[in-house]
């Protein structure tokens, strides 16, 4: 496919095969948008695309559509995020289109963490689709030009269409087969949970090569910078579906305090460094909460900046 | 009531007892009583039935989806805790983690986990799945 023909910046890169690199921009509690495009500006050099996230760890952040616009106004190329969680049938379809209008072309698709995850457990969870409900929805709007319910729209939708992958969590010898469900039912691109156990990764990408007769759906790993073995023990207790092994907190803890975050940084550089050796892994998503000048330090140090992977 | 087998064994047998009815009944009918009736005495007990109003049992391993805190129909979420717990209910084995162990060891229904399923038709909260599902397989 042609630069001309690609729907986005990130599809062009992953259709050409580049390793390819994208970032989570942490969406602030405030309404101010020059904190948005600043922290955008910042990173956005040194990615292919940034996710928004969609009121992650059902804690109500600034809207993802909402900042999508704003990073398109500066020429950044966003990858929004849809939850479950909050918003029926009828409000994210009605978002799809919304979103098509302002330039969105990159969209991930996620179950969300449940409400009780974040500070207002008693909201009422919606979960009207599931992730994979969701992506046959936008697939199904794709190719028919309409709604669920037949009723027609136009023009067709432009949209490169993600799901969200954890190898790490259980039923382990399932997960292989969801990833593969989602694929089939419109994925064309995926993002990881943070990788922490390469082993783990090893073991579920081989059985994605086996079960897809080596047809694997382009990966992109989640990786992240640990501040501190508190953080990490904090992080693997209370953030739904991490997994930080505790050899890995081991290691952190094993260094007076204020050298873990460097040693988080190394870790995450050397997980990064692995997995531009492994087969079948399409790039990486970088997630840094709060953290945006590591996030640019792991891309530097492990050679992953656009000059050193020749994208534009 | 885990026993897969069993109750894949007891659900064909239920759809080869309804289905030669099906074509016999009106809506509000007595036969459409008798059959949510039916479904309640039935399946809330061995399943914690939700009365969904269509019902995917053999899709999942004869698991009920809508007793995930999420309702999911496709799979497990994300946050399934290293210990098999639902991130939700952490008191509760996955739910995912339940139909995956069981939709293995079903006979006729075992690779229907992998099927597709569309958005949940919240329309049909409260009727029989029974006549819903086995009219569209007919």
């Amino acid at each position: 496919m042609t630069s001309q023909e690609s729907i986005s910046n990130l599809q062009r890169i992953i259709s050409n095969q580049q390793f390819a690199v994208t970032m989570e921009l942490t969406l602030p509690d405030s309404p101010d948008p020059t904190q948005v495009i600043n922290t955008a500006l910042e990173i956005a050099p040194y990615a292919d695309a940034l996710n928004l996230t969609d009121s992650t760890s059902a804690v109500p952040h600034f809207s993802s559509l909402a900042a999508a616009t704003l990073l398109i106004q500066n020429k950044i190329e966003p990858v929004m995020q849809i939850s479950c969680r909050d918003r029926n049938r009828i409000a994210i379809q009605g978002d799809i289109l919304g979103s098509q209008a302002i330039g969105v072309r990159n969209i991930l698709c996620v179950t969300g963490d449940g409400v009780q995850s974040g500070d207002h457990p008693e909201a009422k969870p919606v979960f009207d689709f599931d992730s994979t409900s969701l992506i046959s929805t936008i697939n199904h709007m794709k190719n028919t030009n309409t709604f669920l319910s037949g009723r027609e729209f136009s023009p067709s939708l432009k949209l490169f269409t993600g799901g969200a992958v954890n190898p790490f969590a259980p039923p382990f010898d399932f997960r292989p087969l969801r990833v593969l469900k989602k694929y089939q039912a419109g994925a064309s691109f995926f993002q990881s949970q943070f990788c922490f156990d390469i082993e783990r990764l090893k073991t579920f990408m081989g059985q994605v090569e086996d079960l897809s007769n080596g047809n694997v759906p382009p990966i992109l790993v989640g990786v992240g910078p640990i501040r501190s073995a508190r953080v990490a023990k904090w992080m693997s207790a209370n953030v739904p579906g991490v997994y930080i092994p505790s050899k890995v907190i081991d290691r952190i803890d094993s260094y007076p305090r204020k050298e873990q975050s460097k040693v988080g940084k190394e870790i995450c550089i050397e997980i990064v460094n692995e997995l531009k050796e492994m087969r079948n892994i399409a790039g990486i998503h970088i997630m840094a909460y709060r953290w945006e000048s590591a996030a640019i330090e792991i891309v530097q140090q492990s050679s992953l900046d656009k000059q050193a992977r020749q994208v534009d | 009531m885990n026993k897969p087998r069993t109750l894949e064994n007891a659900y064909l047998i239920t759809k080869k007892l309804i289905t030669p009815f099906l074509n016999k009944y009106s809506n509000g009918s007595l036969f459409q009583k008798i059959m949510v009736g039916g479904e309640k005495i039935t399946k809330k007990p061995v399943f914690d039935c939700k009365m969904c109003g269509q019902c995917i049992l053999h899709s999942t391993g004869m698991v009920c989806p809508m007793g995930c805190p999420k309702e999911l129909r496709n799979g497990p979420c994300g946050g399934v805790r290293q210990n098999n717990s639902c991130e939700i209910k952490p008191e509760m084995k996955c739910v995912w983690v339940r139909a995956w162990e069981n939709s293995k060891q079903l006979k006729v229904y075992k690779d229907a986990i992998l099927e597709i399923q569309p958005p949940v038709d919240r329309s049909l909260q409260g009727t029989s799945s029974w006549i819903n599902e086995f009219i569209k397989e007919k």
